[in-house]
């Protein structure tokens, strides 16, 4: 009888649903990286929408790693499952390109900040890389170190160029397996300014010089693909150095309380936003533009930062920034974004590894292969 | 007893014996079933429906099978030789390549057909994917097809805006459909536009742009440039051509056109041929700059021939470059050439892929032999308990077995510190077991293992103890009987466990990606890459197909050399 009444509600509600979707669909697919940042997310923005429309229904893919790939396909297929896709700011430059992400006009879609200030100014162009990005936070890749290195003898690494140091701090490190940020920093250490990073990486003789830097510390390093590799890597003690998203460190300082800190030299701006795939069918674009113009306010992203340490895209967000939501300790020191961690910080250059991307990450993939 | 024809064995009816015979006489030849049609035609029939019926009932698995399984497997393979891509992004191009020397830097038409297939490319957002393609081959191209894309867009703003001065007439819309549109093609939009406007929202698609007769013998590039310009917006933004003023390019095609024919507007009437001639009058005082130039300016790597030979030697529909690439090969201007160094990893991981799968299978043998026969000759009740204990890692999740190898092997795991502790190794000296090859090899081994205990055990459980009984009464000793006698017998389980272990492992993805590092991956790890990460499906498809071409070779190498009618599962 149960299982009956089930089903009639069922069917009844599965009637009822195309009165309703005329408007709006009920239903909404989006992806996201999972683990500590997916729940920031969950928390700030997805229940809040959840407990104001709670006719919506939304289903999670743990895909974000995998967006270009995925969009592009669906897109060959004709056949678009995802409506809300979280993408770094390099992929959104990359599907908006290849015409897979749909292009917005942040002013027309997304708030105004409390004061009346238009969405566009509110993030700033340096925001908005992309036609198609609606940008949520601004992350960096840094590295952590343990503290409780017996070798090191009391020493602790304070600048980048102490990861290709293995006479004073030996050991395992560990760095993503993508050329990104690995070969800025490589370069570098061998001597090249900041400012002629990209001019040397765009030839040859520089991409060798990078590759020679990273092969003195080749074999001591392990490579990660996923961010909570190296929190995992380093709270084992399997390696003492280690590259990763700040948000991630952060959880293992201070919500696992590991021997670990954090070297924020040279860390590597990031960003992190939405895209909306092209080709939506009506109900369901109006659905996600709902939901955005709701996720993406002022409030919202200075909430989510209550839950993870990534710094809020809106300028109006940042003095809203609190404290962390279960740890009541102060958010603002570790945010990227504070002066203290941002001295010698390095902003990627997205254009330019759009660009260049192809050609370094064969080269790079083959040199490790080797 | 003197009729001997009325006996029991007298024949009264037809026999199988005489049926032949009788049936030869009547049908001049032919066996007839009981209801007369001829035999073989009634026992054709019989058959078709039997087959009929049987292919009927696998009809249902069979289809699921070739939609879901073979269709898609079929459809990516198929990739590895696709490359419509670049005849595609670039016709006009590829057409006026035929004619270059490979030598130099193209000459003007070159560049001119360049302009116009990129001015579509860049509105189709084409450019950038094609650029991708051939960077796959030529180092730079995607990041030159970037840079271009982002000026493309000015490519004859200059043309465009003396028009404009020329005659502010230019910048209408209606001039450009007066002068560029079928009469049929106007009356049908307006008829549309109409319609659409008491439609509202759900209105139909625009009519298709049809060009007047006689244009595009008066003016060939422009008519060509606009035709593509009404037909892009239409399908992309859903615009009229009755509303968007053209692209700029269209500008620079009518300055080229009326610089080539300047009796054009002979062509048409009224005010027409009015505007065009009065602009066919003005253009040779108009100032532009070559389309080689503009190029050239944005980036002079397209003065490369390099460049230029890619494109024309990846021009067909299909290609080999994959194949070429995935064996270490490029295919260039001048024929097929090695990669450079720094680019050749494929032969290295093939080689790899195989060296660590038989590696794998071996040790798989080793370990799981004496494991199967302690099964089979155990009494049932041990037995049992041992063969869960094979089972049971079996039916865990892969993603735990492998973390938990990863937890046993690292260098702060529990082996490294057990051997410390036991004072093996130093501290200093604990020994890397994983994100290498070894790591690979332990875990694969340890995951592929009851793939192999298990049909060793069921032929094993098949040979009858009593011949190795047999044999020791003859006096073998229990080395001889068992290498005499019972190993032989065995042979079919280890082949049919080798195969079984071979396959899997060589085409094994997440062990080897989670504990390989860098020097313990697999091809198949270098295919995940190309699908999800470079997104050079092409290549994966290539590399895809050399794979499943290695494991049928090798089968049929192992059905010469063992038979495949040896290997037995039980």
């Amino acid at each position: 009888m149960k299982l009956k009444s089930l089903m009639l509600t069922t069917s009844a509600a599965l009637l009822a649903v195309p009165a309703l979707a005329q408007d709006m669909a009920d239903e909404m697919t989006i992806v996201s990286w999972g683990g500590a940042y997916q729940n920031s997310q969950l928390k700030a923005y997805v229940e809040p929408y959840q407990e104001m429309h709670p006719e919506v229904q939304i289903i999670w893919d743990e895909s974000s790693a995998e967006a270009v790939a995925g969009m592009r396909a669906q897109s060959e297929a004709g056949n678009i499952t995802w409506d809300l896709v979280d993408v770094t700011a390099a992929d959104s430059m990359r599907l908006c390109d290849e015409g897979l992400a749909m292009e917005i006009d942040p002013d027309e879609i997304l708030a105004e900040a409390p004061d009346g200030t238009p969405a566009s100014e509110d993030f700033g162009e340096e925001m908005l890389v992309s036609e198609c990005f609606i940008p949520q936070i601004a992350y960096s890749y840094t590295f952590g170190y343990r503290t409780d290195v017996e070798e090191w003898e009391g020493r602790t690494p304070d600048e980048i160029c102490d990861v290709f140091n293995l006479e004073e701090f030996p050991g395992q490190r560990s760095l993503e397996k993508r050329p990104h940020n690995n070969m800025e920093w490589a370069l570098y250490c061998d001597g090249v300014a900041w400012e002629d990073v990209y001019d040397t990486l765009e030839t040859e003789e520089g991409q060798d010089r990078a590759l020679a830097k990273l092969d003195t510390i080749k074999d001591q390093t392990v490579w990660w693909t996923a961010g909570a590799d190296t929190p995992q890597l380093l709270a084992d003690g399997e390696v003492v150095l280690g590259s990763t998203y700040n948000g991630r460190l952060f959880s293992v300082i201070e919500e696992q309380d590991q021997p670990v800190a954090m070297l924020w030299d040279a860390q590597s701006y990031d960003l992190d936003g939405w895209v909306i795939p092209d080709g939506l069918d009506e109900p369901t674009l109006n659905r996600v533009k709902d939901f955005l113009y709701f996720a993406t306010d002022t409030q919202r992203l200075a909430d989510q930062a209550a839950w993870i340490s990534y710094g809020p895209a809106r300028k109006s967000s940042a003095p809203l920034v609190g404290q962390h939501a279960e740890l009541g300790i102060d958010m603002a020191p570790h945010m990227p974004t504070n002066p203290d961690n941002a001295s010698n910080a390095f902003v990627q250059n997205y254009e330019w590894w759009a660009d260049y991307r192809d050609d370094l990450d064969s080269k790079f993939q083959a040199w490790l292969a080797q | 007893m003197t009729d001997a024809t009325h006996g029991p064995d007298a024949v009264t009816g037809v026999t199988p014996d005489t049926g032949l015979r009788i049936a030869e006489e009547r049908h001049n030849g032919e066996m007839v079933a009981a209801d007369g049609t001829p035999l073989k035609r009634s026992l054709n029939r019989a058959l078709r429906r039997e087959k009929l019926r049987a292919l009927a009932l696998i009809a249902p698995l069979f289809l699921f099978i070739v939609v879901t399984f073979i269709a898609p497997i079929a459809d990516m393979l198929f990739r590895s030789v696709e490359n419509q891509i670049v005849s595609e992004t670039l016709p006009r191009s590829v057409i006026a390549l035929e004619a270059w020397d490979g030598e130099d830097t193209p000459e003007e038409p070159v560049f001119a057909a360049l302009a116009q297939d990129l001015a579509i490319a860049v509105e189709l957002k084409n450019h950038t994917r094609l650029g991708s393609r051939l960077n796959y081959e030529t180092t730079a191209a995607s990041s030159l097809f970037r840079r271009t894309g982002r000026a493309a867009d000015d490519i004859g703003e200059e043309a465009a805006d003396q028009f404009v001065e020329l005659d502010p007439a230019w910048e209408e819309p209606a001039t450009w459909i007066g002068l560029m549109a079928s009469e049929d093609w106007i009356a049908d939009q307006a008829e549309w536009a109409a319609e659409a406007e008491a439609a509202g929202r759900d209105a139909p698609p625009e009519p298709r742009f049809a060009l007047r007769d006689g244009v595009a013998e008066a003016l060939p590039r422009t008519a060509d440039m606009y035709g593509a310009f009404a037909r892009v917006i239409r399908a992309e933004d859903a615009d009229s051509p009755t509303e968007e003023d053209p692209w700029p390019i269209v500008y620079r095609a009518l300055h080229d056109d009326l610089v080539a024919n300047p009796d054009a507007a002979a062509s048409f009437e009224g005010a027409n041929a009015q505007l065009l001639g009065v602009a066919a009058g003005a253009v040779p005082s108009f100032e532009v700059t070559g389309f080689r130039d503009t190029f050239l300016d944005i980036d002079e790597d397209w003065a490369d021939p390099t460049i230029w030979g890619t494109i024309k030697a990846f021009s067909s529909p299909y290609t080999a470059g994959y194949f070429l690439s995935a064996v270490d090969l490029q295919l260039t201007a001048d024929g097929v050439a090695k990669q450079p160094e720094d680019r050749q990893i494929y032969g290295l991981l093939f080689g790899r892929t195989l060296f660590m799968s038989l590696t794998i299978m071996g040790c798989c043998v080793l370990l799981g032999y004496p494991v199967a026969f302690l099964l089979a000759n155990l009494p049932m009740r041990s037995a049992n308990v041992l063969m869960i204990l094979v089972l049971l890692p079996f039916w865990t999740s892969l993603l735990v077995r492998t973390s938990a190898w990863k937890v046993l092997l690292q260098q702060q795991g529990v082996i490294n510190d057990l051997l410390v502790w036991s004072g093996i190794v130093t501290n200093a000296g604990r020994l890397a077991l994983i994100n290498n090859q070894t790591g690979t090899i332990i875990a694969m081994t340890h995951i592929l293992l009851p793939f192999m205990i298990l049909p060793l055990y069921s032929v094993m459980k098949t040979i009858p103890p009593s011949y190795v009984r047999a044999a020791k009464s003859l006096g073998a000793t229990n080395f001889t009987a068992f290498r005499r006698v019972y190993f032989p017998q065995s042979v079919p389980g280890i082949g049919a466990g080798c195969i079984l272990v071979f396959i899997l492992s060589i085409g094994y993805y997440i062990t080897p990606e989670l504990v390989g590092g860098t020097t313990g991956t697999f091809i198949s790890n270098r295919i995940a890459y190309h699908i999800s990460q470079s997104l050079n499906w092409g290549l994966a498809a290539a590399l895809g197909s050399i794979l499943l071409a290695v494991v049928l070779m090798l089968y049929w190498l192992y059905d010469r050399i063992v038979g495949i009618d040896n290997v037995s599962l039980g």
